[in-house]
């Protein structure tokens, strides 16, 4: 902040210099927040609208800016590649968010039985949530590798007939990238439930057992239902996380064996600078909005008006 | 929450309760291995020679004990053409996370203090919009964000990821610490205002002092983002200002010479290691800031 110029010879301020300090006085919040709000308008909201432009246009190596319609869009729906990148994120997501929920909700309901080591336990649920996800796919890509890792572990074993070769086929090179993305994230998902298991009301609990409910009862028919809030938030990281998914498949699988691991992200990247396909690239990624848009929309805005309702 | 497993329900034997408990520490027991299987085969790997690597076990312990991986993968591995190992590209990491991290999370904290405490009318509106950003996927900015660095004179530089970082960091460390001044009274902040204390005065001598807390939370929330980072990483960077997670994909996958899978392994700690010792030291800051950047609210 630089002071006001000062105008006055003695101690007594000059009216303007007054004004001046007053009306600085009352809108330096706002002055305060100006640059973020500049920089949000402009690089998020005002690059969200040079993208879709440009997804309307013909533009290749260089961006054109001649509105040509849609037919970026008619070129991505009909390419095999996105065909592919989408049924993926479908695959991918569906069995990534059912799978991590499930594993979160039954890690974080053993953990809620007064284990003395809790913590400890907790801790190792969680870490691999600390990593980039460049070193979970390089782990894992070491530890799927037929050649020398799982399979040839188990082989060694005496199994010769064991075969998981998944990182290689095409078919199924999808599946690894949902067993890292779970070991990621699924210790976060009981963190998540975690937090809610401990927020249930002890004294319904204590007088369903009272009356002599078993304990699986309870869970489903007390405790299970009143984590619904918990359930939504943990459904929508999760599928943010997947529509993101980019540098996990790139360190996993790269995209392969082809472009049978591609994601929208990962097609997205080649488009925008392997390709030189600009075009291609701003329309992919407007459909990646979309998807985000359509999960998240209407989760923020619930949020903001139950915290108005508050 | 009442412990349900070990309170005595009607018809429960003691060795049916003991059964349960038994297989609920196997249970436990399990995952607790599947978690830190990947861990202890990357440690194991980057700590055996490759003869070893080919002959033996994937989770066998090295019958000889070597750093001769872990030398390579600091100085001498190759990414590409060039083989100084991660050591260049993890100093380029710590330069561009320490300034971003800094610069984010200290206008973070004033866009907070004025969102909760100095509400002006489209204060919400403008924190919303804000918040919105956190959730958008990043390939939509990443053509336009390009060639703004180009414009500005910064593509390539660690300077412009920096900026990147800054940018996109806003909305979640705004939202951090407005979440934290909207639960002190407003009545603190009028009643410093009549006392004559302005803005600057109030943030720093009431606000500041309650805020460890949220910082410690941010700090490490932005760290772990940052340091993390590799979509910005790979598309704003070039040769020699590539962030470790980079170069980490760069050693896996080039295709030249024989495969060292030691080497790789070692790589991935080294790269791994800041944030593993963030989250060890502060793990409670560090679920904190999971729970509250997705837990909107």
């Amino acid at each position: 902040m630089t002071s006001p110029p000062r105008f006055s010879r003695g101690g007594v301020p000059h009216a303007g210099e007054q004004l001046m300090t007053k009306w600085l006085e009352d809108h330096l919040p706002k002055l305060m927040l100006a640059p973020s709000f500049v920089a949000v308008l402009v690089f998020v909201y005002g690059f969200i609208a040079w993208t879709a432009w440009v997804s309307l246009t013909r533009s290749r190596l260089l961006p054109k800016y001649e509105i040509e319609g849609f037919i970026q869009y008619e070129r991505l729906f009909a390419s095999p590649r996105w065909d592919t990148a989408l049924n993926n994120l479908f695959i991918f997501g569906a069995l990534f968010i059912v799978i991590a929920m499930a594993l979160g909700l039954l890690m974080a309901i053993l953990l809620d039985q007064n284990i003395r080591t809790e913590g400890a336990i907790r801790t190792i649920y969680l870490y691999p949530m600390a990593l980039s996800m460049i070193v979970t796919g390089t782990a894992w890509k070491w530890i799927l590798n037929p050649g020398l890792g799982l399979e040839a572990m188990v082989k060694g074993w005496g199994f010769e007939g064991f075969s998981f070769d998944w990182l290689v086929d095409p078919d199924m090179a999808i599946y690894t990238v949902v067993i890292a993305a779970l070991w990621q994230s699924s210790g976060f998902v009981m963190a998540l439930f975690l937090a809610g298991l401990r927020s249930v009301d002890g004294e319904i609990i204590k007088a369903a057992q009272v009356d002599g409910i078993p304990t699986w009862r309870i869970y489903t028919a007390i405790i299970i239902p009143s984590m619904a809030p918990i359930f939504l938030s943990a459904f929508i990281v999760l599928a943010h996380l997947a529509i993101k998914s980019f540098d996990l498949v790139i360190a996993l699988t790269g995209g392969g064996p082809g472009f049978a691991t591609d994601l929208p992200a990962t097609y997205m990247y080649a488009m925008a600078f392997s390709r030189g396909d600009i075009g291609q690239a701003a329309s992919s990624a407007m459909a990646m909005m979309a998807v985000v848009f359509a999960i998240v929309v209407p989760y923020l805005y619930s949020e903001l008006r139950s915290q108005k309702n508050d | 929450m009442t412990d349900l497993a070990t309170s005595p329900t009607r018809g429960q034997s003691q060795a049916v309760r003991l059964l349960l408990r038994w297989s609920l520490y196997i249970a436990l027991g399990f995952f607790v291995a599947i978690y830190l299987m990947p861990l202890f085969v990357m440690v194991t790997t980057s700590l055996k020679s490759l003869e070893e690597i080919r002959t033996g076990d994937l989770v066998a312990l090295p019958r000889e004990v070597t750093f001769d991986a872990w030398f390579t993968a600091w100085s001498g591995a190759c990414t590409g053409i060039k083989c100084e190992g991660v050591q260049p590209y993890f100093w380029n990491s710590v330069l561009i996370a320490v300034p971003a991290v800094a610069i984010s999370t200290l206008v973070g904290a004033i866009n907070g203090y004025v969102v909760a405490q100095w509400r002006f009318r489209g204060a919400n509106i403008i924190f919303a919009l804000m918040l919105f950003g956190c959730f958008i996927p990043f390939q939509v900015v990443l053509l336009p964000m390009a060639r703004v660095l180009g414009i500005m004179g910064i593509a390539g530089t660690i300077q412009g990821l920096i900026f990147v970082h800054v940018v996109y960091g806003l909305g979640f460390t705004t939202l951090f610490f407005r979440n934290y001044y909207v639960t002190i009274p407003i009545e603190l902040t009028k009643a410093a205002k009549v006392d004559g204390a302005g803005f600057f005065r109030i943030f720093w001598s009431i606000f500041l002092p309650l805020s460890l807390p949220i910082i410690v939370v941010t700090v490490i929330w932005q760290f772990t983002q940052i340091w993390n980072d590799f979509l910005f990483g790979v598309s704003f960077s070039q040769a020699g200002t590539q962030p470790v997670t980079v170069a980490l994909n760069n050693i896996v996958n080039s295709t030249t010479g024989v495969k060292e899978y030691n080497v790789d392994m070692a790589a991935a700690i080294i790269a791994a290691l800041p944030t593993l010792l963030v989250y060890v030291v502060a793990g409670k800051y560090f679920i904190r800031g999971l729970t509250a950047g997705s837990v909107k609210g």
